[in-house]
């Protein structure tokens, strides 16, 4: 059924048509919509035979998942940000122990200094714990992510997380088409567990294991995610034939057969970039983009072939590898591996700053003469930046660093325009 | 009914052959149809309180439930000597999996099973997690909070030992005042723990205000029995906090586990009572009240304070402590034999 409805709202509509029979929360903007629109559903009755927990913290929502997963129950949780960080031991344990939780991270920012608004440095910090992250560009993927998040997860028995950008997908209204419930009966079948706590057949959970059998338990970690690159695909293909959709998958591809310039990006960024590519490809450039959607387990070959015909890469990510430069370019890089192409790293839309198609041209314009660096902060106030440095090399007591640029800005509330 | 201990006083303790009750009296142990829920085999210390109390504790609370029972486990001695991969003494289900979130972890599975049994797909499981002292009053303790005020359908049980005795005694938030741990070494000015820190993890799952708080002791196992069946015949959170006498990190001898468990209790230093929504409904009276000397003196942890020169300040300071719990509990009474 059509409705325009809020992201956020499409998406707790969309996990309570999977039946789920735990749902644990703990609010952290910009994920509270979502819990509370499940919150409301459970309570109303709309949701049969589900308990909906409000915990104490993150971390205790993480582990309710894992003691009802561990129990046979199909399990969900929403997060972002600081929440995800302060859940992080339990989030790696649910990996480690093969529980096929799946959780919405609301991406955010994360702090010092704290920032409520939109990057991808929250799930990215979570790129070797072991859970697969599905990134959605638009609402409507979003949706119909979380019904595929639920076959992959009790397929493979692995945790997913399903990224969808703070603000800008979870507050926007916008059209989405929510399936019915034969629908997505027809496609999740009830939760089969491979384990699961049962007195009829007691087993332990979660024992002590030494450098024996370690690097084999660990392994097996890996070869389940490269199952589930095979799975994508095929579930992607599995949900077009039940919904008539094109969603998920490991990789969008938009006007790459022939160019010379590509972009790669994740999540709602890839809207604007579309545009900016669609006005430049009137100018007759050559540019095309890639988005990533399965970024764990990571597509090398999807990317390697998508990307073997270009001149250059331009990796526009909104997340920073302090000292280093990229996290999603580190990867890109390695599917590179060999190829002989320019390749770029663009740090853009840190803490919600926008990125624009007027600086989205720029950039892009850039690149293809040969300009761009391999490191690039896109629209960053380098007076702002240096006025700091001039400081610190100054004055001894220079100050909360955040504190003195805000001052020198001379904004006082975020303005993320 | 309150529990009745069985005097038979030609042992000199509480103790009483089981073939002279009778069937409905005897204790969980005492049936060969018992589940044995921690197996023998498991590799605990000689003398180990923890191992002790779990496997009154787990049995009484398989015969509470018929049998059907799912245990998490927090990080630590219980979990470590129980579960060396590929090998488990659980003849249970049983979960582990972090330090800090057993309650959490129970809740979890409290709340599948609600779930499983709406639809028809499970019996009336029941649910029990269980830590030391460290998984419980520090680490673990946000977690054991909100399982306490969700009044969720667990009972926690904590296994006391007074330090962080799996990772080579340090101290807790458990740990006694003047007692010697790993980093609190009796040196300086104040030797050991020092006075005025700490907590009573009882006292505030008390005010929660939850069905059920009760302690108990390795030495009174049949009112440790008690306790936990009677935890089980009530639903909600409950909280069974047990004392278990560690000989590594006491520096107590293997033997005297039992025998320092009745100190802490006689000399009034342990309180062993049970509350039921937040007020206490029963104590276990101290029989023969003893100085605290007589349980410090056993064991090298407070080594310090029986030196050349006693630290009778010290040792005076302990004694005001358990005269306390013993006003504030009343544990002693003129008909106490």
């Amino acid at each position: 059924m059509l409705k325009q409805t809020e992201g956020s709202h499409a998406v707790a509509e969309a996990v309570a048509l999977c039946r789920p029979e735990v749902i644990c929360a703990y609010p952290i903007s910009p994920q509270t919509h979502i819990v509370e629109g499940l919150g409301e559903m459970v309570k109303a009755g709309e949701v049969a035979n589900c308990e909906f927990i409000n915990v104490e913290s993150e971390f205790a929502a993480m582990s309710v998942a894992i003691g009802s997963s561990a129990t046979g129950a199909r399990t969900y949780t929403a997060t972002a940000s600081q929440g995800l960080l302060f859940m992080v031991e339990a989030v790696y344990n649910a990996a480690g122990l093969g529980l096929p939780i799946v959780m919405t991270v609301a991406n955010r920012a994360i702090g010092a200094p704290i920032n409520i608004w939109n990057d991808h440095s929250d799930s990215l910090s979570q790129r070797d714990c072991g859970w697969i992250q599905l990134f959605a560009e638009t609402n409507q993927e979003a949706l119909d992510l979380h019904i595929q998040a639920f076959k992959l997860a009790e397929e493979v028995s692995l945790p997913v997380m399903v990224c969808m950008d703070g603000f800008i997908l979870t507050h926007a209204y916008e059209r989405v088409d929510v399936p019915t419930q034969e629908q997505v009966d027809a496609f999740l079948p009830p939760y089969e567990p491979r384990q699961v706590l049962d007195p009829k057949e007691p087993v332990s959970i979660g024992a002590m294991v030494g450098p024996e059998a370690f690097s084999e338990v660990r392994y097996l970690a890996h070869a389940k995610q490269m199952q589930a690159l095979e799975r994508i695909p095929q579930l992607a293909e599995q949900f077009k034939a039940v919904f008539g959709r094109d969603s998920g998958g490991l990789t969008h591809s938009y006007l790459i057969d022939d160019a010379e310039t590509v972009v790669v990006a994740m999540g709602s960024v890839l809207g604007t970039i579309k545009d900016t590519v669609d006005e430049m490809r009137r100018e007759g450039q050559r540019i095309g983009v890639l988005g990533i959607t399965s970024y764990r387990p990571f597509p090398l070959d999807s990317v390697r072939a998508a990307l073997q015909n270009a001149q250059r890469v331009v990796v526009l990510e909104k997340s920073l590898a302090v000292g280093i430069g990229g996290i999603l370019s580190t990867d890109v890089r390695m599917a590179m591996s060999g190829l002989q192409l320019h390749g770029h790293t663009v740090v853009a839309g840190l803490g919600g700053r926008a990125i624009t198609r007027k600086s989205l041209r720029g950039l892009f314009g850039k690149a293809i003469r040969g300009e761009l660096g391999h490191l690039t902060f896109l629209d960053l106030d380098w007076n702002v930046v240096n006025k700091q440095l001039e400081r610190e090399r100054t004055k001894r007591r220079s100050g909360p660093a955040a504190e003195s640029m805000l001052r020198d800005i001379g904004v006082v509330a975020a303005r993320i325009g | 009914m309150s529990f009745q201990p069985v005097h038979f006083y030609q042992t000199g303790t509480f103790t009483v052959g089981n073939r002279l009750l009778s069937a409905e009296e005897r204790s969980v142990q005492a049936n060969v149809e018992r589940t044995n829920s921690l197996n023998s085999g498991h590799r605990a210390c000689q003398g180990c309180g923890e191992a002790l109390g779990a496997r009154y504790a787990i049995d009484a609370a398989m015969n509470a439930a018929r049998g059907r029972l799912i245990a998490a486990n927090a990080t630590g001695c219980l979990e470590v000597f129980s579960t060396p991969y590929p090998e488990t003494s659980w003849q249970i289900p049983w979960i582990h999996s972090l330090f800090g979130n057993t309650a959490a972890i129970g809740t979890g599975i409290a709340a599948a099973i609600k779930v499983k049994r709406q639809k028809g797909q499970m019996d009336d499981v029941r649910v029990v997690a269980q830590g030391g002292d460290g998984g419980t009053t520090d680490i673990g303790f946000g977690c054991l909070s909100g399982m306490f005020e969700r009044n969720d359908d667990v009972l926690y049980i904590c296994y006391d030992n007074g330090g962080y005795m799996n990772t080579g005694v340090q101290r807790s938030s458990a740990t006694p005042p003047a007692a010697r741990t790993a980093t609190t070494m009796p040196v300086g000015p104040e030797p050991g723990n020092v006075f005025g820190q700490g907590k009573f993890v009882p006292a505030i799952a008390m005010a929660h205000e939850i069905p059920y708080v009760a302690t108990a002791t390795v030495a009174d196992l049949r009112d440790l029995e008690y306790k936990v069946t009677k935890a089980m015949g009530l639903r909600g959170a409950r909280y069974i906090h047990i004392l278990v006498p560690c000989p590594l990190g006491w520096g107590a001898a293997s033997q005297d586990t039992i025998k320092l468990a009745r100190l802490a209790k006689e000399t009034g230093i342990f309180p062993v009572f049970e509350a039921e929504h937040g007020e206490v409904t029963g104590v276990l009276k101290i029989r023969r009240p003893q100085p605290v000397e007589e349980y410090l003196k056993l064991q090298k942890r407070y080594a310090h304070l029986f030196g050349k020169k006693p630290a009778v300040e010290t040792i005076a300071r302990l004694q005001a402590a358990a005269d306390k719990n013993i006003r504030k509990y009343g544990l002693l009474d003129q008909e106490a034999n």
